[in-house]
């Protein structure tokens, strides 16, 4: 492939997958209200367009047109570094997320992915690891109670739980035996006794799946661990000073996190894209992301389905329970899956 | 060409950086500044063909260690470095003391060492190359070292915990 078609076509790449990502982004808002609204016997949005649908596009201009203020007792520069740190570092780990198997566009061989890297999944680790600083220099910069104590909160929580997140995933890289994310979807291709898919889930890391579900629930600061954000006592967390624009990247940045965990789990625990193929040949190229796609939706709903049912941990609870329960469930669940590796190799 | 090109500019982010986080006044943009040091130190491993070390660069000292150093300082809520007359003279002496240092250090190298450039990829950089050096050739080295990290986490608990049982005894509260 010459220089000039590799840059055409990752320009194409990635523009569509960062328009998918935002308008995945703005219509989980959507469904996160639609929904949540359902379960408290509400309607939720309803005005805007058929079944409020057009609601995002009405929210995204009510953002851009408020007025931009900015607090006079901030610190400027990291005050205005911060939301966008956070919007950076959560829309850049789809560079490495495939969402499909190879297709053939005019003479080319394409995978659908931006890029393939044999770190794929470090990649992502290491970004959503940059990605506190968003929330803890927000925190810090606003020069208000309420900030500070939410961005201490979500930095500490975010350390604290990703040693969890990072532990879960290991059993994961023992199994598959590598870090590119398109590797660990290609070893879960095919059934167990010709009916159970050989997804990693059905595979011995069921605890790891519940591992990283809760690990996952803390990193992206989602109820029942929404604690940096609590606003009956920290009135909105690290975000109480910023308004309009600035704002909405923070929402953004936790909508657009939410999906990357999707995506994450559904990669390395939920079999990728794999799901029944049949049909004419367009039909197998779409059928694969149609059921990524699926997974990550089910993901998205139940962490909605959680929002709206449960409520809101202490914080000493949140910390005794990532560190005296899902840390050394992690460790072990590491040494089995290692241990069992091992006598089967 | 580009890799040259792409170092060049690297290398000069991270000699900025640094310099940055020495004249910074407020220790919460010197923290900042050492962050860039070492995401771009990440980016010349990756130039270099390291791709695993320069994702663990980011992760454990960019991503976990550097999270820690912004939150103790959030926390003490650390304000500005005082000037005083101690620091102009350890300005004055330390600037051409450190640029003899480092002129005597380069020399030395370019003078001793081989110059020979190694190509990209010529040296480990794949995670199971790594994992292979690691768990086979330097395992005695690589356990001896978490060992040590082991002991390091062990003496902070005991420092840590030495205040609680110093403190008199609270009554309890009935």
């Amino acid at each position: 492939m010459s220089i000039t078609t590799f840059v055409t076509v990752s320009v194409i790449k990635i523009v569509i997958a960062f328009a998918v990502l935002l308008s995945a982004v703005a219509y989980s808002v959507w469904l996160e209200r639609k929904v949540v609204g359902h379960i408290q016997n509400r309607w939720g949005p309803s005005y805007v367009g058929p079944f409020g649908l057009l609601q995002p596009l009405a929210d995204g201009l009510k953002f851009i047109f408020k007025e931009d203020l900015t607090p006079p007792h901030v610190y400027k520069p990291l005050y205005i570094a911060a939301p966008m740190l956070s919007l950076i570092c959560a829309v850049t780990s789809i560079a490495v997320i495939p969402v499909g198997n190879w297709v053939d566009v005019a003479g080319l061989h394409i995978p659908l992915q931006i890029t393939d890297l044999n770190i794929g999944l470090l990649v992502i680790l290491g970004i959503t690891s940059m990605g506190v600083y968003g929330v803890a220099l927000a925190g810090w910069s606003s020069n208000n109670k309420y900030s500070l104590l939410g961005g201490l909160r979500a930095s500490a929580q975010m350390v604290s739980y990703e040693i969890s997140l990072g532990l879960s995933l290991i059993g994961v890289l023992i199994v598959s035996g590598s870090f590119s994310l398109r590797q660990i979807v290609d070893a879960q291709a095919g059934h167990f006794w010709g009916f159970i898919p050989r997804w990693n889930i059905f595979h011995g890391q069921e605890v790891a799946f519940f591992i990283y579900l809760m690990s996952a629930y803390a990193e992206t600061n989602r109820v029942p661990f929404d604690l940096p954000e609590a606003e009956t006592e920290l009135v909105a967390g690290y975000h109480t000073e910023y308004s309009a624009m600035k704002f909405a990247m923070f929402f953004m940045a936790e909508y657009a996190n939410m999906i990357t965990v999707g995506c994450v789990a559904t990669l390395l625990f939920l079999g990728g894209w794999h799901g029944p193929i049949f049909g004419p040949p367009l039909l197998q190229v779409i059928l694969p992301v149609f059921w990524f796609v699926l997974k990550v939706f089910c993901f998205m709903l139940l962490y909605i389905w959680v929002r709206g049912t449960l409520p809101r941990f202490r914080y000493d609870q949140l910390m005794a329970f990532g560190w005296k329960f899902l840390f050394p469930l992690a460790v072990a669940n590491l040494v089995v899956t290692a241990f069992i590796v091992a006598v089967r190799a | 060409m580009l890799h040259l090109a792409l170092f060049s500019i690297f290398g000069a982010i991270c000699v900025a950086g640094a310099v940055n986080l020495l004249i910074q006044r407020h220790p919460i943009n010197s923290a900042l500044s050492l962050i860039a040091v070492l995401a771009s130190l990440a980016v010349e491993y990756l130039l270099l063909g390291a791709e695993f070390v320069a994702a663990v660069q980011v992760i454990v000292y960019a991503g976990a260690i550097m999270v820690l150093f912004v939150f103790t300082i959030m926390l003490l809520n650390a304000g500005e470095e005082e000037r005083t007359p101690g620091s102009r003279v350890a300005i004055l002496l330390g600037i051409p003391g450190m640029l003899v240092g480092s002129i005597l250090v380069a020399w030395a190298l370019l003078r001793y060492s081989g110059t020979g450039s190694v190509s990209v990829g010529a040296l480990p950089g794949p995670p199971n190359t790594i994992a292979q050096l690691l768990f086979h050739e330097f395992l005695l080295p690589f356990e001896v070292t978490s060992v040590l990290i082991l002991i390091a986490i062990m003496g902070a608990v005991v420092l840590a915990s030495r205040e609680e049982t110093a403190r008199p005894a609270r009554k309890e509260q009935g």
